[in-house]
């Protein structure tokens, strides 16, 4: 190391490549820099590497379950499957060969960004892009082109993030970007009825459907039939109650390939809460904001969707791993612990409002974490102010 | 009316290496410095000796042109050996020689009861001891001129390794209570000396009269004077609060009753490479070397004056700091570590559960840290960290982006006037960022105060 290191540093031939060069040897060797002379003389153990991983670690468990339930959604809207764990390995491999790329490409992609921008703007390459990378390719329907993906990912780490200066200065967050960016830029991809199995050259049995339980959920609204009734004789061709509680809690569902289960997220959550990586409040706010939500909706009850009971809004569509994952990225959230109450509420209530009110967008936390993204500051700057407050009227008494 | 205040936030750090309550018998340090760096605020210095002249302990040495009623005393009596300056002639230390016997510039006695309070303060000013009494705002050598609205003494302090003043002050309560009783007619208000709540007050602060005792208890920094005041009676914008750790109250209590400037002080030599960690007798700005030389367990050592939070790194021949009690030696931290940032392990000390998940399992496990950075500087990206180890009602992550955005009136809003350095060294320590927390801190301060 310390060899090629005269090569990177200024005056040497590959002074331009120094951040390039910088990453590669942090990532292999924990650096031999020293305290300084005055202050701490000591530093605690943590560093941002470590803190990234372990959400890369958190996510995992919805990686696997993905990639498991992309081949068998395959399977069962092919004919070929009907219990869960039968073809184990086709399955799995079927839903590697499919989600494995993705991954590929996301952190390619992204991280050749990355490495670019460190390089031009000399600032050191952010490590926060371990959990963009990851994060991506859990939001995105497993028939997303390739293209797309790294498309989607080059965007948003360059829009929502490098041109505020890199992970930390961020307002909105990495991943939610990316697929906001596919959803309006490539509707026809990451919208609908036909895109969240992977049918292959196969064709589907007759009278399958594609739809999402919150589509179906939503057509119940329309139709006026109740919603878990709608959601129990969803293709009933395949198979009894696809939809039922306890697959949807499990993540036997059609959907983005990481977010469909749960179980998984809160798994999840548990990594993250027992790490301290993620703010509890935010986590625990989300969920009660649903179902706070979901409950004044059954008070008002104006359609079958309305009347649907909340927990249904809780296993339904991505608000687990969104809320999970995506709410608590520590920089985009609200900074102030009060703050993250509140914040983490609003994500909540926000998602079942969009998701039941506007018929354009059947999954709400997409939005409505991004929408409370550009409020954190605000949410924040009263909380801030409330502390200057209090400082401000001790003085006077 | 005494206070009791529980705090729950804030960090131990447990090291090895705590000092053994005995006094050991080292050879006594040969030389001794005055570092006008030690004092926070110093502006320019003027130096009143010249190599080569006899100095008695207590001989005015230095005096700072901008506040030059105070004058800066010899520790010891000898000869002023060597003047050092660094860069563009900066005035790092003065050496004194020491003689073997001590003789000490003798002054008159003082008279508490019927001296002035503007004649006290000049008297102290003109002895030696007055740099032990810091103000906040900005942690800086007080005014004899202004009038504090307390004074704050800590008698016990929660910094890693850190000496214990029960047992570094036995036999001194005579000074501390002459010391206090000299503070009292200095305020306008009350003398507050505060203890530690979680054990029994000890002998030398059990009798002290004139102060409000007050009770603290909690993890580190429940300590720290910082945190104490914002507790008991915070400094607002405009108003003077006064400190001065119970070794200062001492040495002014000597000076009242004895007529000398008597810089002795019991420090703890601490650290995980120090073969036997002890207590010595000795006096300000010694030379550490007699004590911490042949005491090693190893060659690669970081030798610091004061703790490993706060302190300052000095070498072998190094100088023990105006305000220090303690000498820490750690492993120096400059290897490679082959993906040290990714490897589980349970030798490494971490606030945080993502490293020390299990630490919670042997909470008295006592680390051996080295001065490795542990990572490189990056933007601010975990939140509520800073806060869960603050026991105060501010919000460091805030304060420390309106001093690096130097927005002046969001530093003052934000507390800047109830903080000094030492009052978020943890968050330093904490930071997942590795930022530089307590110099941005003294920057965010000396914007505030010479604007």
């Amino acid at each position: 190391m310390d060899k090629q290191r005269p090569l990177f540093e200024k005056g040497g031939k590959l002074e331009s490549l120094y951040y390039a060069f910088e990453a590669g040897e942090t990532f292999l060797f924990s650096p031999n820099h020293t305290t300084g002379i005055k202050g701490a003389q000591v530093k605690d153990a943590i560093d941002l590497k470590r803190m990234m991983i372990t959400v890369v670690v958190a996510l995992i468990p919805c990686l696997i379950f993905g990639i498991y339930n992309t081949g068998h959604q395959y399977l069962l809207a092919t004919g070929g499957t009907i219990g869960l764990w039968d073809n184990f390995a086709d399955k799995f491999s079927t839903g590697a060969i499919l989600v494995l790329p993705i991954v590929l490409v996301a952190y390619a992609a992204g991280g050749m960004v990355e490495a670019v921008f460190a390089v031009i703007r000399k600032h050191p390459i952010n490590e926060g892009f371990l959990v963009t990378g990851m994060l991506i390719p859990l939001v995105v329907p497993a028939t997303t082109p390739l293209w797309q993906v790294a498309l989607a990912t080059v965007f948003a780490v360059v829009i929502a993030k490098e041109v505020f200066g890199g992970t930390g200065m961020n307002i909105l967050n990495v991943a939610m970007t990316a697929r906001a960016f596919l959803y309006f830029a490539y509707p026809m991809q990451i919208s609908g009825d036909q895109v969240w199995t992977y049918l292959g050259d196969k064709a589907a049995v007759d009278g399958f459907s594609g739809a999402t339980a919150l589509a179906v959920a939503y057509n119940a609204g329309v139709d006026g039939v109740p919603v878990t009734e709608a959601l129990s004789t969803h293709n009933s061709v395949l198979g009894a109650d696809l939809f039922s509680f306890s697959n949807l809690f499990m993540g036997w569902i059609p959907g983005s390939i990481g977010e469909t289960s749960t179980l998984m997220a809160l798994v999840g959550a548990l990594i993250l809460i027992g790490t301290g990586v993620a703010s509890w409040k935010i986590i625990v706010s989300g969920f009660a904001g649903a179902y706070l939500m979901g409950f004044v909706m059954n008070l008002f009850a104006a359609n079958e969707y309305m009347a649907m009971p909340p927990q249904y809004h809780w296993v339904m569509g991505g608000l687990a791993f969104g809320i999970v994952f995506m709410a608590t990225d520590p920089v985009s959230a609200s900074q102030t612990e009060t703050g993250k109450w509140i914040y983490g509420l609003l994500i909540g209530v926000l998602t079942v409002i969009i998701r039941v009110t506007n018929p354009a967008y059947p999954e709400g936390i997409m939005l409505a974490v991004l929408f409370m993204n550009v409020f954190a500051p605000l949410i924040d700057y009263y909380v801030v102010k409330a502390n200057k407050t209090r400082r401000l009227q001790r003085a006077t008494v | 009316m005494s206070k009791i205040v529980k705090l729950k936030k804030g960090f131990d750090i447990n090291l090895v290496g705590k000092a053994k309550q005995e006094l050991s018998d080292f050879a006594a340090a040969q030389t001794y410095a005055i570092k006008p760096t030690d004092f926070i605020g110093f502006q320019r210095p003027k130096i009143l000796v010249n190599e080569g002249d006899t100095v008695k302990a207590g001989t005015p040495i230095l005096i700072d042109k901008a506040m030059d009623q105070i004058i800066f005393a010899s520790p010891v009596s000898g000869e002023i050996i060597e003047i050092k300056r660094g860069d563009r002639r900066k005035l790092l230390e003065i050496k004194i020689l020491a003689d073997k016997s001590m003789t000490f510039q003798m002054s008159e006695k003082v008279d508490l009861v019927s001296i002035a309070r503007d004649a006290l303060a000049a008297k102290l000013a003109a002895s030696g001891v007055w740099p032990n009494i810091i103000q906040r705002p900005f942690g800086i050598i007080a005014n004899p001129a202004d009038t504090p609205k307390a004074i704050f003494i800590s008698g016990f302090d929660t910094h890693p390794l850190a000496p214990d003043y029960g047992f570094t002050l036995q036999g001194e309560e005579r000074f501390l209570q002459a010391g206090i009783d000299t503070l009292a007619k200095l305020t306008s208000g009350k003398v507050h000396l505060n203890v530690d709540g979680s054990k029994p007050v000890p002998a030398v602060f059990s009798g002290i009269k004139n102060a409000q005792i007050n009770q603290f208890s909690g993890p580190h920094p429940a300590g720290n004077v910082g945190i104490q005041i914002h507790h008991l009676d915070p400094v607002n914008k405009g108003e003077i609060a006064w400190t001065v750790s119970p070794v200062g109250v001492v040495q002014i209590g000597k000076f009242i009753l004895e007529g000398i400037y008597d810089s002795s002080k019991i420090i703890a030599i601490t650290g995980s490479e120090i073969t036997k960690p002890t207590y010595v007798k000795t006096y300000s700005g010694a030379n550490v070397s007699s004590f911490v030389k042949g005491n090693l367990n190893s060659g690669h050592v970081r030798v610091i004056s004061g703790n490993v939070l706060t302190g300052e790194k000095i070498n072998l021949e190094g100088f023990l700091g105006f305000y220090h009690s303690q000498v820490t030696v750690i492993p120096e931290g400059d290897y490679y570590e082959f993906l040290g940032w990714a490897k589980p392990t349970t030798e490494k000390l971490s606030y945080h559960r993502a490293l020390g998940l299990l630490s919670f399992l042997t909470p008295k496990k006592e680390y051996v840290l080295d001065s490795n950075g542990r990572g490189e500087e990056r933007a601010f990206v975990q939140t509520g960290v800073f806060e869960s180890v603050t026991p105060m009602d501010i919000l460091p992550m805030y304060l420390l982006k309106a001093i690096l955005a130097e927005d002046f009136d969001e530093i003052e809003e934000l507390g800047i006037y109830e903080i000094v350095e030492e009052d978020l060294a943890l968050c330093e320590f904490v930071d997942v960022s590795k930022h530089p927390v307590q110099e941005l801190i003294r920057k965010g301060i000396e914007l505030i105060q010479y604007s």
